[in-house]
């Protein structure tokens, strides 16, 4: 969805998009469908892992992980968390109404130069929106990929994203997908129970260190045992990926919110590998 | 470098004619402080107070930027102001305050290929032609010399004054100083052997009079190696996080983008923001990166001292001192670099 800059124009000028359709994928949460109003715009031009500025006129902005695959274009999603005035505002919207966006910003995850490696995609509560766009990225473009697991783990049941989704891809063969909740309060859960580190043990056996990649995003303090867990696998240091969260502003590297360490999240990240995270302080 | 003079009683005749030609910006006296204002009268211009109290960074990077207004409603419109680019004088700037543009302008203008270059500063920044003022009597807190400046360095602005008795000594920097002084009538001499002489012994005796240095001589490396020591939560003790350090800094750069309203219209407006609110890094989910004060005056001391230096080759600092001067608690940021210095790591 490259949104450039065109002649006069500065780039906190948004572009109106339409909502094509929106879900409730759990109490809180939100799935959202746009469209362009300007034609000219195709939302190809992303990776999975960028996100984008939504604007309200009278509200503000904020800032959300693209969901869909660039791999599918005509339309952007985004999966939408309730927490504050702007999200508060985005829920009251209906079917056709417009919202405004600026984007893609960030680097994303480089799909293409994971040609033929293993995947193993962990991901834990709201981090399954941006890990979307990378499952549905391998769901069209499959043969160039080897293994692909998704482990992904959720508070309880019914926070979990996208489950039904999951599990059909899991069926049709596409990943391997092993999901776990924290705790079940519902005493139906057919899975696994714990967090998400709990669900390698699980893989451990087909794991093939020096072929494999991981992605993984999740809360903050996810991010540390699941590293654990891949340094234990021996995935290399630069081959464990991760989508972190900052607070955004600008998006253009100016406004310093999401500085880290004399780096800016929104240009050089979210995604960063473990050997920048070990470099950078206060990252994670 | 042409070198001139004008005798001080042709001062208000000058500003007058610039007046007359461009918009002039000044230093103003206003409620006891000084500030950079549109001048009206030549006579509004206060020479006699050293520094204004926020920076005249405020006449590129505005405390307060439109970036586009906007009608409520079903249809709502968003409307981009056109930003004027006619050239604007900007009289009496101190030699650390315009080199404080020199710091934040590849924030803004880009440093490579590809960067995103603000359209509000960096034409703000092109239309503005700087007649600097050289500083015949520094204040307590001035070090500007710690950073190879000098009170009276012609390096960062178009044109420059000094006071040399019943003169200035004017030294025309730039091409864009040059034009102007063109477009000017000619009421200035040329400067003889003995006024360029008096010029070089005002620097040197304001030099002289300098007495505060901050030595930050392997401050960098020093930094790469404490960033987890305990010393910034002692550092940050006494600091009440109120952000007049930032807020006045020449070379603090950071903003928010809000929407104010009235019923029917409004503006997305960006406006400065600072790095030692606990809200400025609170993530919507509830977590923060920089949860403690010890966390952002860490943050502050390393944007300037270390990450600045390090992305940009140059301290994120001019030596102002007004950080020092408008501390309630008394900070100061001259003796916490020398306390990292002892630090042992």
């Amino acid at each position: 969805m490259a949104i450039t800059t065109r002649e006069g124009e500065h780039a906190y000028a948004t572009k109106p998009a339409k909502i094509l359709a929106m879900k409730d994928l759990t109490e809180d949460t939100r799935y959202f469908k746009f469209k362009f109003l300007d034609e000219s715009i195709v939302e190809e031009n992303y990776k999975p892992g960028q996100f984008a500025i939504m604007s309200l006129p009278g509200v503000g902005e904020a800032v959300f992980s693209i969901s869909s695959p660039p791999t599918r274009t005509d339309f952007i999603e985004f999966g939408v968390r309730k927490v504050g005035s702007f999200t508060e505002a985005l829920f009251k919207l209906k079917v056709g109404d417009i919202v405004h966006l600026r984007g893609p910003y960030g680097d994303g995850f480089n799909m293409e130069s994971l040609g033929g490696r293993d995947l193993i995609i962990v991901s834990g509560g709201l981090g399954a929106i941006p890990l979307r766009s990378v499952l549905l990225y391998v769901e069209d473009r499959r043969e160039e990929f080897n293994q692909v697991f998704f482990l992904n783990g959720a508070r309880s049941p019914a926070d979990m994203l996208y489950r039904a989704d999951i599990i059909a891809m899991a069926q049709r063969g596409i990943i391997e997908s092993h999901l776990s909740v924290d705790k079940d309060d519902t005493g139906e859960w057919p899975y696994h129970e714990g967090v998400v580190t709990t669900l390698f043990p699980k893989i451990t056996d087909r794991v093939v260190s020096e072929k494999t990649t991981a992605i993984i995003c999740g809360p903050p303090i996810m991010y540390k045992y699941v590293i654990q867990e891949l340094l234990k696998l021996k995935i290399p240091k630069d081959q464990i990926l991760m989508t972190l969260e900052r607070r955004m502003k600008c998006g253009q590297g100016h406004c310093g919110h999401c500085a880290i360490g004399g780096r800016y999240t929104c240009l050089e990240g979210p995604v960063f590998t473990y050997y920048d995270v070990q470099h950078i302080k206060e990252l994670i | 470098m042409e070198q001139l003079t004008l005798p001080k009683e042709k001062l208000p005749e000058l500003l007058g004619e610039i007046g007359s030609k461009f918009e002039l910006i000044g230093p103003k006296e206003e409620n006891g402080f000084l500030a950079f204002r549109k001048i009206n009268d030549p006579k509004e211009v206060n020479l006699d107070i050293l520094l204004s109290r926020v920076p005249p960074k405020s006449l590129i990077f505005q405390q307060t930027e439109t970036l586009f207004t906007y009608t409520k409603g079903k249809d709502s419109k968003v409307q981009t102001p056109k930003i004027d680019e006619s050239v604007r004088v900007i009289f009496g700037i101190r030699p650390c305050d315009a080199r404080g543009y020199d710091i934040i302008d590849p924030v803004f203008m880009g440093k490579k290929e590809g960067d995103y270059i603000d359209p509000f500063y960096t034409k703000r920044r092109n239309r503005s032609i700087l007649i600097g003022l050289s500083c015949n009597e520094p204040d307590t807190n001035c070090f500007c010399t710690s950073f190879d400046d000098s009170p009276a360095n012609t390096k960062h602005v178009d044109i420059l004054f000094t006071d040399i008795g019943d003169k200035y000594f004017v030294e025309v920097v730039t091409e864009k100083g040059e034009d102007l002084i063109k477009n000017l009538s000619k009421i200035f001499s040329k400067a003889t052997e003995k006024e360029g002489n008096i010029r070089k012994e005002t620097e040197k005796t304001a030099i002289e009079a300098i007495s505060r240095k901050m030595n930050t001589e392997g401050t960098v490396e020093k930094l790469n190696k404490m960033f987890d020591h305990e010393f910034w939560i002692e550092a940050a003790r006494s600091c009440i996080g109120c952000g007049i350090c930032t807020y006045l800094c020449p070379t603090c750069h950071c903003f928010d983008m809000q929407d104010e309203s009235t019923l029917k219209l409004g503006g997305r407006v960006r406006v400065w923001d600072s790095c030692m609110y606990e809200e400025y890094t609170h993530h919507a989910s509830g977590h923060n990166p920089r949860p403690s004060r010890m966390n952002r005056v860490r943050n502050r001391v390393y944007h300037k001292f270390n990450y600045f230096p390090k992305n940009d080759g140059i301290f994120g600092c001019t030596g102002c001192g007004r950080c020092i001067d408008y501390c309630p608690v008394n900070i100061d940021i001259i003796e916490v670099i020398d306390k990292v210095k002892e630090v042992n790591v």
